[in-house]
């Protein structure tokens, strides 16, 4: 955090002043380590084995939360008689079909109240589904079975919401019947012992035991513990897992919706927040709504079927679509033509950035726009990036700087190697200039939910322009060319509400007139003041449901700047949060079931008998005057089947989720896989790696074999607190540039000594993708970790900054990087993977693919060259 | 119109009885220097390394405003190159980089004690919390918190050095800035007065005046001041003396994120510094130490001074700089009854000979 987020860091600095104890656990030692109480060197891609032995821990020790576990969670529910888990089945779930490497949820579900018998009754696909529309929604789920559905992660769409539940599962409070989830639990994770998580991760039994018990002593009713993570965690096959094991254990342990509390993930760029509140993901429509599906989704009554009938707040998805259409589509927008649904495209399966640059190289893809990142030095495997860039009809960059992404056809290492040869070259590109952050107004979001204006301070240079511009006027100019056109496929875009205001030299359009869109306006033609006014019948507006309120009473609510010292430590009236300001999300469970707070000490959010509603330090993250004692009559939907002492209202049932019944594609329990490249085999199961993991099989994305002796190094990339992601920001800046101006690679005088590296000298690094060279930093900071068995992993450290732009330049880290995928979000696993190292410089020209081909062929891979040009399709068939 | 010297306060003088006022307590330099009395209190830095997190945004923050060129680690001006040295790239302070972040691995034997931090000038444990921090009011542990060790679990397990299980690593981070000292000998020895005293007790080269004579360059006892080899003439920290002007802080202290970088009245910052090293040794850091605070040493105390938690020369400063000019009178004395001597010796040459 230290690292990438050193203004961030100054809070933790000031935590720890007022006596926080700070761990650190990192396969490195950074910066953070180096002001932390404790650092944990860790195996890298290990971290479920890491948390799932503090869950071990918690569960075998009874250090559970018990009173917040019983009433918040649904470690009570009973799951059905045909789950199997992981333990059973050698690393597999019940379910599991290895033919397409996907997951069938029946035997996941709960037994619900609905059949009442004496086995109960399991909650299948299509059973005790809702009542209104019982044909409708049992049609969706049939459908969401589907393989291109599947494709297009329909998990990852439900956003905060989680899949809708449609009965009440059976309970046992007790959490003595065999299979409730806590037991399940239990047993899942009983082999999690610190000696295997010494095995596993390297880290010695003792410090495990001290980060166990620093955790669990300072969770409970007095204290509160807060896991940060950065988006590196995300970065692995099983990268929802991660995030799922850290929230189970939050949740035994009574740290969520609590202050100090949580787990808060710290996102790589200014507003990457709000790139997914509005998004920019293939499957997602702004406020996390899912994006329709041609199969499932022909008409506005089958996109809400799902969630028409479902308990919590996801049940208005009706009212939130709609207001959303009223926005896009104003007067258009009718009752009658399913207020314009049909406009909306639909998706066919997996378009997310992979599938798509893996067409771009297949040549079936015409153009792109490359809006702020810099793929052929950002993602993984920089080399595909490069192949598909180069098999495009066109393409449009925006970016502060030239960055390689559109310099490849001149700068691309495959130049160099033959491979691309620049006359050859179809794509035309087309590079726009963009406005700096100081350049132009609008919001950022940050990790927090928290929105916060931004003025103008200069005007942009030359042509530089701000996306918000470059969007308005290529909308206006694009309709300009259709007026007048009778084609119905014109209509969408003909019918947009296109009328911001613009001002200035530039006619820069007005950024508040868009934020007041986003917020939504009401039949009086008033900013609504929240996603609660929102309704169906087409009467409200609303861009993103998630963020009405941001512009109630007429308001820029982004823009308060009250200072700290004239507020509370919860500082309500600096900027604004989604959803209505809250400040900790499902603050509800700070409260007991009473609603009395669990100690004073963290009192934050309580009911107030004499006034009859909910109050304290934060905005309640719960309707008001909802009395805790309050229980849903039966058929109640939507927030209103929501009990009083039910604090996660976005989900079905009210409950954290120990035990995900539905909407994870590789499990409803994290389990340890070996990354998809390592060294070691997998100590638990015979199943080495995510089961469900995906893959793009082609002549560039070869993988490394695991436990391969060619590549038997562990080596992980990061960013620098100096240079700033793929480099475009800062590697184009003097005083930036020289504060690191080579690309290196830390290493451990260990390794060092194995392979004859020199500090300061030069190294080639090699995975079945590519080889790159770079200095070498010898450092302690490396540390090799000893494994089962006394085996010794070796992990190399590589800073992932460097391209051919800018004034610091060298060859990329992730070109070593191959593509294989989480199953649930398409997120790439490029954290984690094997090379070798050798000392020296790499060969130059056309011996380079031949020289790494050398290594594929030992390793027994299957051969990865390239032809001239680049162009090749996906393989079928590994 | 008060005459403003550009030079220390030197011989012969007031005050001291010997003379010399180029060494030790001078509770005043900008008044010593001929400003006012009401001219304003003395300011400086107080470099706090233990909350040091190694970003260098001072280093970048002082380029930006200073509009300095960039340079490699050797001092190579619009160069580049990874030194091999962690994560220091500057090398050291010079012309072109006035503030120097150093890093500094360290593996040892023996206990390493990383502080946690307190806020400055509290010491923990006081209560002296805002009221509204009710979460945090009684979190009474604070003093208690002395096990502080970072990267302990490297110590006793780690498989580098199988049984001599005691290793620790533990990085050091230190901004390293021109100390302003209370007795400057580059402003001593500067003969065209382009060293100057500022009003605010700091010490600045004008450049415009500057013939690059270099005298400055060997008399700093910290091997601060600096050429610059295509121009001839020195460079260092000004404490943004610009800003100072206009009643901004230095553009470092402002851009540093942890509180590392304090800037303020001298009086305020030696007081802040002197609880902050009482909250540490509390904790049990017994190597935390104060440099560049004692008016007594050999520069009489200086207006950038550090909290280190090492010896000085791990961080590479001197451990007892001495102003080069302190012995000047006595060298001239020395100087002047040898050139007397001389004269003597001739004299009596003369004397001697045959008339």
């Amino acid at each position: 955090m230290a690292e990438c987020h050193p203004v961030g860091f100054q809070w933790v600095m000031e935590a720890k002043a007022r006596g926080a104890k700070v761990i650190h656990i990192d396969p490195r030692f950074t910066r953070t380590s180096a002001v932390s109480d404790v650092h944990v060197p860790i195996r890298v891609g290990t971290d479920i084995a890491f948390l799932g032995g503090i869950i071990n821990h918690v569960l075998s020790n009874d250090l559970d939360f018990r009173e917040y576990v019983v009433a918040y969670t649904n470690a009570a529910a009973i799951v059905g008689e045909d789950f199997v888990d992981t333990e059973d089945l050698d690393g597999l779930f019940s379910g599991f079909d290895p033919e397409t490497g996907h997951y069938d949820e029946a035997s996941w579900q709960f037994e619900s109240q609905v059949g009442s018998g004496e086995t109960g009754h399991t909650d299948r696909p299509g059973d005790g589904v809702d009542q209104d529309d019982p044909a409708g929604a049992q049609e969706q789920e049939r459908l969401a079975q589907d393989e291109s559905v599947k494709e297009a992660d329909p998990h990852q769409a439900f956003g905060s919401g989680g899949p809708p539940l449609h009965a009440k599962p059976l309970r046992d409070e007790t959490l003595q019947h065999p299979r409730c989830v806590f037991q399940v639990l239990k047993r899942h994770f009983a082999r999690y012992t610190p000696e295997i998580v010494a095995d596993i991760c390297g880290v010695e039994p003792e410090v495990f035991l001290e980060v166990a018990t620093a955790v669990t002593e300072n969770s409970g009713r007095e204290r509160t513990t807060a896991w940060v993570y950065s988006v590196g965690w995300t970065h692995h096959t099983v990268g929802a897992q991660y995030i799922r094991t850290a929230a189970i254990l939050q949740s035994l342990l009574g740290n969520m919706g609590r202050p100090g509390g949580g787990i808060l993930a710290l996102r790589g760029h200014a507003s990457i927040q709000g790139s997914t509140d509005v998004p920019t993901l293939f499957n997602l429509l702004p406020g996390y709504l899912p994006m329709p599906h041609a199969l499932q989704h022909q008409s506005l009554d089958d996109y809400c079927a799902e969630n028409s009938g479902a308990i919590g707040f996801w049940g208005n998805m009706r009212a939130y679509t709609v207001s959303l259409l009223k926005s896009w589509w104003g007067d258009a927008a009718t009752a009658e033509n399913d207020y314009c649904f049909g406009y909306i495209p639909k998706i066919t399966g997996d378009h997310s950035s992979y599938r798509t640059i893996a067409d771009m190289v297949a040549g079936k893809v015409p153009g792109y726009f490359l809006v702020g990142e810099n793929p052929a030095v950002g993602h993984a495997n920089g080399r595909m990036q490069r192949f598909g860039l180069a098999n495009l009809d066109w393409l449009v960059v925006r970016d502060l700087q030239m960055i390689e992404s559109a310099s490849f056809w001149k700068t691309a290492p495959e130049i160099e190697t033959g491979e691309l040869v620049t006359e050859e070259i179809g794509t035309e590109v087309f590079y726009m200039p963009a406005a700096t952050h100081a350049e132009k107004e609008g919001t950022f979001t940050n990790t927090q939910r928290l929105l916060q204006w931004r003025h103008q301070a200069v005007q942009p240079p030359g042509d530089c322009r701000s996306d918000l511009w470059f969007y308005f006027h290529l909308g206006r100019i694009l309709r300009e060319k259709l007026a007048g056109s009778t084609d119905p496929r014109d209509r969408p875009l003909l019918d947009l509400t296109w009328d911001y205001p613009t001002h200035g030299e530039q006619v820069e359009p007005s950024a508040e007139a868009v934020l007041r869109e986003i917020n939504g306006v009401g039949p009086d033609g008033r900013a609504l003041s929240g996603y609660m006014d929102m309704k169906d019948d087409g009467s409200t507006t609303g861009g993103c449901w998630i963020y009405s309120g941001v512009y109630a009473d007429e308001v820029n609510q982004a823009d308060r700047r009250r200072p700290g010292r004239e507020q509370d430590y919860v500082a309500a009236e600096w900027g604004w949060a989604w959803p209505y300001n809250r400040r900790t999300l499902y603050n509800r469970a700070s409260a007991d079931p009473a609603g009395k707070p669990w100690s004073e000490r963290k009192k934050y959010v309580w009911w107030d008998e004499a006034a009859g509603r909910w109050t304290g330090d934060d905005v309640p993250d719960f309707e008001a005057t909802k009395r805790p004692d309050h229980v849903p009559p039966p058929g109640a939907k939507a927030q209103a089947g929501i009990g009083g002492a039910d604090p996660f209202i976005m989900q079905g049932d009210g409950k954290a989720w120990l035990f995900a019944p539905k909407g994870l594609a590789d499990g409803p329990m994290p389990t340890h896989y070996e990354p998809a490249e390592s060294p070691v085999e997998n100590a638990l199961y015979g199943v080495q790696a995510n089961p469900g993991i995906e893959e793009i099989q082609a002549p560039y994305n070869r993988g490394n074999p695991p436990t391969s002796d060619v590549y038997p190094y562990v080596f992980t990339t990061y960013r620098l607190t100096e240079h700033h992601t793929a480099g475009a920001m800062s590697r184009t800046l003097p005083y930036l540039s020289e504060l690191q101006p080579e690309f290196f690679v830390e290493v451990s005088p260990a390794l060092a000594t194995e392979r004859g590296l020199d500090n300061g000298g030069w190294a080639t690094l090699i995975s079945a993708r590519s080889a790159i060279e770079a200095r070498v930093l010898v450092t302690e900071r490396m540390r090799p970790l000893r494994l089962k068995g006394g085996r010794v992993v070796h992990q190399i450290g590589i800073p992932y900054h460097w391209g051919a732009e800018g004034l610091s330049t060298g060859d990329s880290a992730n070109d070593l990087m191959g593509v294989v995928m989480d199953p649930n979000v398409h997120i790439q696993e490029f954290k984690v993977a094997t090379c070798d190292i050798r000392p020296g410089r790499r060969p130059r020209g056309a011996a380079l693919p031949e020289y790494v081909e050398g290594f594929r062929r030992r390793a027994g891979v299957r051969s990865g060259t390239m032809p001239i040009g680049g162009r090749v399709a996906v393989e079928e068939t590994p | 119109m008060t005459t403003v010297s550009s030079a220390s306060p030197g011989l012969p003088g007031t005050g001291r009885p010997d003379g010399n006022r180029l060494f030790g307590p001078l509770p005043d330099v900008s008044g010593d220097a001929g400003y006012e009395p009401d001219h304003p209190a003395r300011v400086g830095f107080f470099t706090d390394t233990s909350v040091c997190i190694g970003c260098k945004a001072c280093e970048v923050a002082c380029k930006e405003w200073n509009t300095l060129p960039m340079d490699d680690a050797n001092g190579t001006r619009d160069q580049m190159a990874l030194s091999g040295m962690s994560y220091d790239n500057t090398g050291m302070l010079g012309a072109n980089s006035w503030r120097h972040v150093a890093f500094v691995e360290q593996v040892r034997t023996v206990d390493l004690p990383m502080p946690a931090v307190g806020l400055p000038g509290r010491s923990p444990g006081t209560g002296d919390v805002h009221a509204h921090d009710r979460v945090m009011a009684d979190d009474a542990p604070r003093a208690a918190q002395t096990s502080v060790l970072n990267a302990q679990s490297l110590s006793e397990f780690d498989p580098q050095t199988g049984q001599s299980g005691d290793r620790e690593i533990r990085w050091l981070m230190s901004s390293d800035v021109c100390k302003h000292c209370t007795h400057a000998a580059c402003l001593d020895v500067c003969p065209t007065g382009a060293l100057f005293r500022t009003e605010f007790g700091t010490v600045v080269v004008q450049g415009d005046i500057c013939n690059g004579c270099g005298y400055c360059v060997p008399a700093c006892p910290y091997g601060v001041i600096d050429q610059r080899k295509d121009d001839g003439r020195v460079f260092k920290c000004t404490m943004c003396y610009d800003r100072l002007t206009d009643g901004l802080q230095p553009a470092c202290a402002t851009a540093c994120p942890t509180q590392s970088i304090q800037f303020g009245d001298l009086d305020e910052l030696h007081a802040r510094a002197d609880a902050r090293l009482a909250t540490l040794q509390g904790q049990g850091v017994q190597t935390a130490r104060l440099y560049g605070r004692d008016e007594n040493d050999g520069v009489g105390g200086d207006g950038a001074f550090f909290l280190l938690l090492d010896e000085p020369e791990v961080y590479g400063l001197p451990p007892d700089p001495v102003v080069t000019t302190r012995d000047l009178p006595s060298m001239w004395k020395h100087a002047a009854a040898g050139a007397a001597m001389v004269v003597g010796v001739v004299l009596t040459a003369f004397v001697g000979r045959r008339p």
